[in-house]
């Protein structure tokens, strides 16, 4: 598949601080591609870059083979992190002051459609809740009809109805062919959204792929949760890979009726035992860690 | 220009909508001249004020007791034509000129000058010889009128741009304008444009308005006033452009805002004249734009002067104006 945006060797360096540790990245064509990781991983650095907000101390980005330049402008859609918008001006007065930034605009009907602004056009930005803030920050970002669209946490502190109501927005534009780079903290968002993620930590990608496959990668297929005071101690020893997680224990395998067969030959209480699917959360900590960031 | 009109038109809603902030740039400049003109309407200076030409050496050995009688204020002049005309607009109340022959001018119609005479009779006989001229009185008010407007003005200017720069800086709203194909100049001459439409419609107002309470004297043409006003407006609105050029504190911009702002309010001319005050002072106003709108200002209503009288402080203005609109665009950053 052909690369919409590369980025080779990427690097930047604050003072006492390697923001971005030499990174090569190549983001296809028509998919979203999910970039995680913990706070202060590096990735909302990386992302400025790709977006050419920020430049890199060393390493190039290419956007459709060509550096980043005016036609990178027009053809690119950002969604921040933190953004403020122009006060005073109701949503429609502010789809038509960026409308009037670009060259090449999708019609302002088509995206009051698509991002279902109808019912808040007449409204201050200013009073608008956080769900419907995100669609006209959706559609700010889709306004110049790009083929490339980054959005940076897009969900971050919405309830869950307006969470997904922009997953269904986000999929609906992928549906389009657009290419969506997306961070987020959330990994069922990640999940839902995401044809192939990289998870980032201290300035270097540490695992990437589809989520199907970076999930076989570090488990097995399965996990079981045994609590803890059921278990006693006879699970020491059996050769399992267990994982302390709290009250719970949690045993990896590929192999479900020979473990269980095991652990009940060693008469541990299988009577609240849970069975359920690696997650990319599980996959998160794994490759980053438990340990809290500073 | 498309993407310059949609900036300029977003910014002016945004102040005109923003009610409380547009009351107070209009209420504030008219309450200043009422209120001023109610307290200073009366003739009640204690001094009298007579220019000096001759120096106070001479004044003192050709009439000692007119040099020793108080409250009399004397205010060196070196050129007598200048010196005339003030007594013409009731800025002196009396001229004297002790370089040669002793003599004095004395406006018909100032009540002041009345009495100085009187004085001068009484002190030193028949020495001075009598000139008089003949001019309309320059009230307090038509004096500090200009000054009002543009101290006004410069306040508009500077905050009006400054901090709503560093605003747009801080909460991020640059940042997404930079990822749009906007240049930093379209957005910057933008904001120049809308607060220059936006702070001369505030003064127009103002000064009609006033203008039906008080009778403005108005010697010169309105034209060129605009002109003036316009010029002196770019220029402080560039200043402030230069200010917000890269900052995202708030207080940091507010300290340097003040630190400009408060010479020039004190320096200009815009409440009290600086006649009379060292001669380095004088320079250093110079270096304030407010000084030479203020300066072309008063020429203008008060004596009438020309586009061709004014030319210097246009010139200054206009000069001024580019080099820190130039300045502000080179050093301007979104983030």
């Amino acid at each position: 598949m052909t690369s919409i945006i590369t980025a080779h060797k990427l690097a930047k360096h604050y003072p006492g601080v390697i923001a971005v540790d030499g990174i090569d990245l190549s983001i296809p064509q028509g998919i979203c591609f999910g970039l995680l990781g913990p706070n202060g991983a590096g990735k909302t650095t990386t992302i400025e870059i790709l977006e050419g907000i920020h430049l890199p101390t060393s390493g190039t980005v290419t956007y459709k083979g060509e550096p980043l330049g005016t036609r990178y402008r027009e053809e690119v859609g950002i969604q921040f992190q933190h953004t403020a918008l122009q006060e005073f001006l109701t949503v429609r007065e502010t789809l038509e002051l960026f409308e009037r930034l670009y060259h090449h605009t999708v019609p302002i009907p088509e995206l009051i459609e698509l991002c279902s602004l109808a019912d808040i056009l007449n409204r201050d930005t200013r009073k608008l809740s956080g769900g419907q803030r995100q669609r006209l920050l959706l559609a700010l970002a889709l306004i110049n009809d790009p083929d490339l669209i980054f959005l940076d946490e897009p969900t971050t502190g919405l309830d869950p109805q307006a969470r997904r109501n922009f997953w269904d927005l986000v999929k609906l534009v992928k549906s389009r062919n657009k290419t969506i780079v997306l961070t987020t903290h959330y990994m069922e968002e990640a999940y839902a959204l995401c044809d192939e993620i990289a998870i980032m930590d201290k300035g270097r990608i540490v695992s990437q792929g589809t989520p199907a496959q970076l999930l076989s990668q570090h488990f097995g297929d399965v996990v079981l949760q045994i609590p803890r005071v059921d278990s006693g101690s006879q699970l020491a020893g059996l050769g399992l890979k267990v994982v302390d997680a709290g009250d719970m224990l949690e045993i990896s395998t590929s192999q479900l009726h020979q473990t269980l067969q095991r652990l009940m030959e060693n008469g541990v209480n299988l009577d609240r035992l849970r069975i359920r699917a690696w997650t990319l959360e599980d996959l998160f900590i794994n490759v980053t860690g438990k340990t809290l960031r500073p | 220009m498309r993407k310059f009109l949609a900036v300029l038109h977003a910014r002016n809603m945004e102040f005109l909508r923003d009610r409380s902030a547009l009351v107070l740039n209009l209420a504030m400049p008219f309450l200043l001249v009422i209120g001023l003109a109610a307290t200073f309407s009366g003739n009640n200076k204690e001094l009298y004020k007579i220019g000096l030409v001759g120096g106070m050496e001479a004044l003192t050995r050709v009439a000692p007791v007119l040099q020793a009688t108080q409250h009399i204020k004397f205010v060196d002049y070196t050129d007598l034509k200048t010196a005339i005309d003030k007594v013409k607009h009731h800025q002196l109340d009396m001229l004297v000129d002790v370089s040669g022959t002793p003599k004095y001018w004395v406006n018909a119609s100032s009540p002041n000058g009345y009495m100085l005479e009187r004085i001068v009779w009484g002190t030193e006989g028949n020495l001075f010889q009598r000139q008089q001229v003949e001019g309309k009185e320059i009230r307090y008010v038509d004096w500090f009128l200009p000054g009002i407007l543009g101290m006004n003005m410069m306040f508009s200017c500077l905050f009006g741009v400054g901090f709503v720069i560093v605003r747009y800086r801080k909460n991020g709203f640059l940042k997404r304008l930079k990822a749009t194909p906007l240049g930093a100049f379209h957005f910057l001459f933008a904001q120049l444009i809308s607060r220059l439409l936006l702070i001369m419609l505030i003064t127009i107002v103002v000064y009609t308005g006033c203008n039906l309470f008080i009778e403005f004297n108005m010697q010169g043409s309105y034209w060129t006033l605009i002109l003036v006003a316009t010029l002196g407006s770019m220029c402080m609105i560039s200043i402030g452009l230069l200010i917000a050029a890269r900052t995202a504190s708030e207080e940091f911009a507010g300290g340097i805002l003040n630190a400009v702002t408060w010479p020039m309010m004190l320096l200009s001319g815009a409440w009290f004249s600086l006649e009379g005050t060292h001669n380095w002072v004088k320079q250093l106003a110079q270096i304030f734009p407010l000084t030479h709108m203020i300066d072309a200002t008063r020429a203008i209503m008060s004596e009438g002067a020309t586009l061709a009288q004014v030319m210097p402080q246009v010139w200054i203005l206009s000069a001024m104006g580019a080099v820190f609109l130039l300045l502000g665009a080179l050093v301007f950053k979104w983030e």
